[in-house]
């Protein structure tokens, strides 16, 4: 599988021995306000996270709801400023080769966030224009790359707001890699779909990966798809990794399954503390 | 429907001129007033279009998306307020159109030329004030929309569209010489009523461009700001 967008998005020169991504002593707070209260805190998304992620690697980042995932995946995609610390795309740091960042990266969140109204046609020709792809070229691609996603090309004339949550994550995916991202952040891309949906976009990650050499850090929730798809996971929580290594190495040392290292390393009573 | 709301809208109020006897001074009073209607549309899609597009990013969560593509800001800007002049041309040509239609105006002693000039040249003031405006809704996407429609009214409120300025209360009439669209409806109208020529109205349109070259930097400064603010405190996210 070729990439559509690939010959049309400058070419960034990139270090072959550059690590994929590098981030040191990453911290982001935010200001919260207490509950019913004037008074604000400030409460630590992410403390101190150091990551170091090889060309061509898929990453999980495994964690409970309001562990900072998110908040790592936004600023690993230049929408956030740390507090503190650096993150370096292929050698580039983010705040100050953004431009250079953003031709290397996309993101599919958890939320596919499209002009409703629109068709995914038009809004894939919005979105692959403003990485300078030609619409014909992004609308032929999207169309193979769905078709590989299980879902009717026709689909592509259809309002988004008319498609399912499940239709709607694959045309995210298209969008993301259409602009042909050499670094793929997905926050939760499968959730909410159909285990065959699932498995079809799982499937894909892996296509993307072996044929396009990409990086891939994904967040999930699901512990056979970490299991399945990542070379490493790291266990997130409070904004900390607790563990980070590959799915055997961590059953090896902290319990038999994925959900036995997950309970182990978070405990059963944290999700939604904060 | 929202243009047909404009060209009724538009009608309505150079009806109003008809309460007038009829004659000269009926006949220019109508015009007075559809000028004022055609150029408030003009100028308020100027001025609105921008802040709408990035409200409708921010509602639909797309902003995040337009904002991680690696494109420079400016460019972006640019693109935006490139569709919102094309937009307001076309419907306020369609407007004039059935503006001519129904009011059977005569243009005979009116310079267009001039009045186009004019007009040409309030647009770059205009889209300045539109990115001043856009950051309301990048801050907040429900009450940024509101705060717009407050800055909207009080232009359309002190610029003279539909009366003359002096006829405003002295309290508030010094606000009508910082508005930008005070000077192009009175250099319009001079054009259209008066035969005012290219040449004595281009000391107007220079200052319209001058003001251009003072708001859209500082519109383009203000948004710079609003959306590192917005990158510190994590408020472009809609969810997740």
């Amino acid at each position: 599988m070729s990439i559509a967008g690939a010959e049309f998005v400058r070419p960034v020169p990139v270090d072959p021995q550059a690590l994929a991504l590098c981030a040191v002593g990453v911290h982001k707070s935010f200001r919260e306000r207490e509950s019913g209260e004037h008074q604000w805190r400030r409460v630590d998304a992410v403390s101190g996270i150091d990551l170091a992620v090889p060309r061509g690697e898929i990453l999980g980042i495994l964690g409970p709801n309001g562990s900072g995932k998110s908040t790592l995946i936004r600023i690993l995609a230049t929408l956030l400023v740390p507090d503190r610390g650096s993150v370096e795309v292929f050698g580039y740091d983010i705040g100050r080769h953004r431009l250079l960042v953003r031709r290397l990266i996309n993101r599919v969140s958890v939320e596919a966030s499209f002009f409703k109204k629109l068709t995914a046609e038009e809004n894939l020709a919005y979105a692959t224009g403003l990485y300078g792809v030609p619409n014909r070229q992004a609308q032929a691609m999207a169309r193979e790359i769905l078709e590989r996603l299980g879902m009717p090309a026709k689909k592509l004339r259809v309002p988004l707001e008319q498609l399912s949550r499940g239709q709607q994550q694959k045309v995210a995916i298209a969008r993301a890699l259409l602009t042909s991202p050499t670094l793929m952040l997905l926050d939760e891309p499968t959730t909410g779909l159909d285990p065959k949906s699932r498995r079809e976009v799982q499937q894909f990650i892996l296509d993307v990966r072996q044929r396009h050499d990409a990086t891939i850090v994904i967040c999930t929730h699901d512990m056979d798809e970490a299991e399945r798809l990542c070379d490493r996971v790291a266990i997130i929580n409070r904004g900390r990794f607790e563990a980070v290594g590959p799915p055997q190495e961590l059953k090896a040392r902290h319990g038999a399954t994925m959900e036995a290292v997950f309970f182990t390393l978070i405990g059963e009573s944290t999700a939604e503390e904060r | 429907m929202f243009w047909f709301y404009n060209v009724i809208n538009t009608l309505t109020i150079g009806l109003i001129g008809f309460s007038m006897p009829a004659g000269p001074a009926r006949n220019r009073m109508v015009l007075y007033l559809a000028i004022g209607a055609l150029l408030w549309n003009f100028l308020s899609i100027l001025f609105q279009e921008v802040s709408t597009s990035v409200q409708w990013e921010r509602w639909e969560g797309t902003i995040e998306y337009s904002f991680m593509a690696p494109i420079r800001r400016v460019t972006y800007l640019g693109g935006v307020c490139a569709w919102a002049v094309l937009y307001g041309l076309v419907r306020t040509v369609v407007i004039l159109i059935a503006v001519a239609f129904f009011f059977h105006i005569n243009l005979a002693g009116a310079d267009l030329a001039g009045a186009a000039m004019v007009l040409v040249a309030s647009s770059v003031p205009f889209i300045g004030l539109g990115l001043v405006a856009a950051v309301l809704p990048l801050l907040s996407t429900e009450r940024g929309a509101q705060a717009t429609q407050v800055i909207q009214g009080v232009l359309l409120l002190v610029s003279g569209v539909y009366y003359p300025v002096r006829v405003l209360p002295e309290w508030i009439r010094w606000a009508a010489v910082l508005s930008p669209a005070t000077y192009t409806l009175d250099a319009v109208r001079k054009a259209l009523l008066s035969g005012a020529s290219v040449t004595s109205l281009f000391g107007v349109s220079l200052g319209l461009l001058a003001s251009g070259v003072v708001l859209i930097p500082l519109g383009l400064g203000i948004f710079t700001l609003a959306e590192r603010h917005a990158m510190r405190t994590g408020s472009l996210k809609r969810n997740g």
